[in-house]
């Protein structure tokens, strides 16, 4: 406890120069914002960068031969290189822009999986996974034949690696997996996973929405053919999302959808796609979110990934702690191994929707309900639960007065 | 607004009652009412005797809120013919929508039910406190081939 405590106190970044770049901390009230894990809240630079975008080089990107038009393709290709380094891609056509990881993982499913599954193949993916990559796992095992296998979870709430080598083989043709759970906050071996997948021959897809935002990511080092993530997660706006894909196999693969900017040569029959990226951006693309996520990167490397990890960690570890003193209370959520900072409870008695309304009104914002994870939910054997999640802009006395709140829960819902 | 006028004794107490919490075999109708949002998940049954609705129950999950306010209409209903229902209905969404404010109305018609009034102030848990009245709303139109309430 005295490591976690000397971390929140020396969080090895300027904390109060930090919470001076969020707007939504001068909001009277205030507002203690625990619910990054659904969306973080936005720096002004992110802010400011995005204004300026639309002020001084806004045009169409990719088309026209004028100067705003230049300024706005001058943008995108400046993000998505951006992009490319902070994840550390071998090539920058290998980042292909989305509306977010839901759509990032639609990709995949609508071109390579519907391109390559058929009848007596294997997708696996596993017990946590949020429903976007879930329903669309499910699409394509009803569209190709190929059945769909789920790898469990261990007591502690992790993913169980013994029952992933035991279901995995050579019928498996997919591992799809969250490297970090947006409700438990497990952080399976992702390295380990992707390995053992290899070994196999099979294709490996990362949700990496819960993980990009907290510990640097380096996708040649992971050796991942696909990652998704989403830019508002991670202090971007709504609306800007990444599919990092493997060149040789988005090379190979269907286009997405179809479109100006996304072809070659258009004949009155047929066409040619354009090289990749572009292959997967048909129509005109968001540059003023691309110009957000590239700024929100810099934000986020000039705190340190680093300091970040260690920082939400010690949250996250002190609110485990202090939710441990209280009665009757659940909490799923590991306790050993690496894990982020998302932690899942429920007050015994008290619907989360009636914890989450009575946290709201002493000014704590958490999530209630099922987190878009129901067949996790149906496994935990709750409805529903109540999920606070950090970012590195949160402090341990917000967290002191969630646990406070928390005791009128107890109060109003008259549980004694 | 203090939390306890949502919170009140008249909703805590119905959220934990079970009196009108129970599987009815011989229903004339029943159905579900769901909210993907957050689960709330009843079933409500009823039994309609020569225009008359004889027995109301429900069965489900949910927060403190959807189970109070579906075990009140139950309470409400019962022994009412299907038209009164329907106008409570009414009076009711009326009500949560800030549109009927007269308390002397609400009470009479409403009787306990009139505890949701403070709902109306927190749009996030609207859908909670009229998800019985919606079902109940639904189940009237389809036995009597008319429209919902608005
Ligand atoms: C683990 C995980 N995967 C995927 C998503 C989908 O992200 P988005 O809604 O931005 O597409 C989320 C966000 O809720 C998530 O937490």
């Amino acid at each position: 406890m005295d490591a976690i405590l000397e971390k929140l106190t020396n969080p090895g970044f300027d904390l109060e120069k930090v919470r001076s770049d969020f707007a939504y901390l001068e909001l009277e009230g205030p507002i203690i914002y625990l619910d990054n894990a659904a969306t973080t809240q936005r720096p002004n630079q992110v802010i400011d960068r995005m204004s300026d975008f639309y002020r001084f080089e806004n045009g169409n990107p990719l088309r026209g031969a004028h100067r705003l038009g230049a300024a706005a393709t001058e943008a995108m290709v400046n993000s998505r290189a951006r992009v490319a380094k902070f994840i550390n891609s071998k090539s920058v056509r290998e980042i292909i822009f989305t509306r977010n990881a839901s759509e990032a993982l639609n990709l995949v499913t609508y071109t390579w999986a519907l391109d390559n599954l058929k009848p007596g193949d294997q997708i696996l993916i596993t017990r946590m996974e949020h429903h976007s990559n879930f329903v669309n796992w499910q699409f394509a095992a009803q569209k190709t034949g190929a059945e769909l296998s789920f790898i469990e979870l261990t007591s502690d709430y992790q993913l169980d690696m013994a029952d992933y080598k035991s279901k995995i083989s050579e019928r498996t043709k997919v591992v799809a997996f969250s490297a970090a759970s947006n409700v438990l906050g497990t952080m399976p071996d992702t390295r380990e996973i992707i390995k053992i997948a290899k070994q196999h021959g099979a294709l490996t897809v990362v949700d990496a929405a819960q993980l990009v935002p907290h510990i640097k990511v380096d996708v040649q080092d992971l050796d991942c053919d696909f990652l998704a993530f989403s830019g508002h997660k991670m202090l971007a706006p709504l609306g800007i999302g990444v599919l990092y894909g493997k060149a040789e196999i988005l090379n190979k693969i269907s286009p997405f959808q179809y479109g100006g900017e996304m072809i070659e040569y258009v004949e009155d029959q047929s066409s040619t796609y354009a090289e990749i990226p572009y292959k997967f951006e048909a129509g005109t693309q968001d540059v003023g979110g691309m110009v957000g996520l590239a700024t929100a990167i810099d934000y986020l490397e000039d705190v340190g990934l680093t300091n970040i990890a260690e920082y939400e960690a010690a949250l996250a570890d002190y609110c485990v702690a202090e939710l441990e003193q209280l009665p009757d209370l659940e909490i799923y959520h590991p306790r050993q191994g690496v894990k982020g900072p998302a932690i899942a409870f429920n007050v015994m008695g008290a619907h989360p929707h009636d914890v989450a309304t009575i946290l709201d009104y002493h000014g704590v914002a958490i999530r209630a309900g099922h987190h878009c994870t129901q067949p996790l939910h149906r496994y935990l054997g709750q409805n529903s639960t109540n999920r606070v999640s950090f970012a590195f802009y949160n402090t341990k006395q917000e967290i002191d007065l969630f646990i406070e709140a928390l005791h009128d829960v107890r109060d109003i819902m008259q549980l004694g | 607004m203090d939390l306890r006028q949502i919170y009140s004794q008249i909703i805590m107490e119905n959220s934990r009652s079970n009196r009108h919490r129970y599987e009815m075999p011989d229903a004339t109708a029943t159905e579900r009412g769901y909210n993907p949002s957050c689960g709330d998940d009843i079933h409500l049954s009823i039994k309609i005797e020569d225009d008359v609705i004889t027995d109301a129950s429900f069965t489900g999950t949910g927060c403190a809120i959807s189970q109070a306010s579906t075990s009140l209409l139950c309470g409400l209903i019962k022994g009412k013919p299907v038209t009164e229902a329907k106008e409570l209905i009414k009076t009711f969404l009326g009500m949560i929508k800030g549109e009927i404010t007269d308390d002397s109305i609400l009470e009479e018609e409403l009787e306990d039910a009139v505890a949701f009034k403070n709902i109306s102030t927190m749009p996030q848990r609207v859908r909670c406190a009229v998800l019985a009245w919606r079902t109940l709303d639904l189940i009237i139109a389809k036995e009597t081939g008319t429209e919902m309430t608005e």
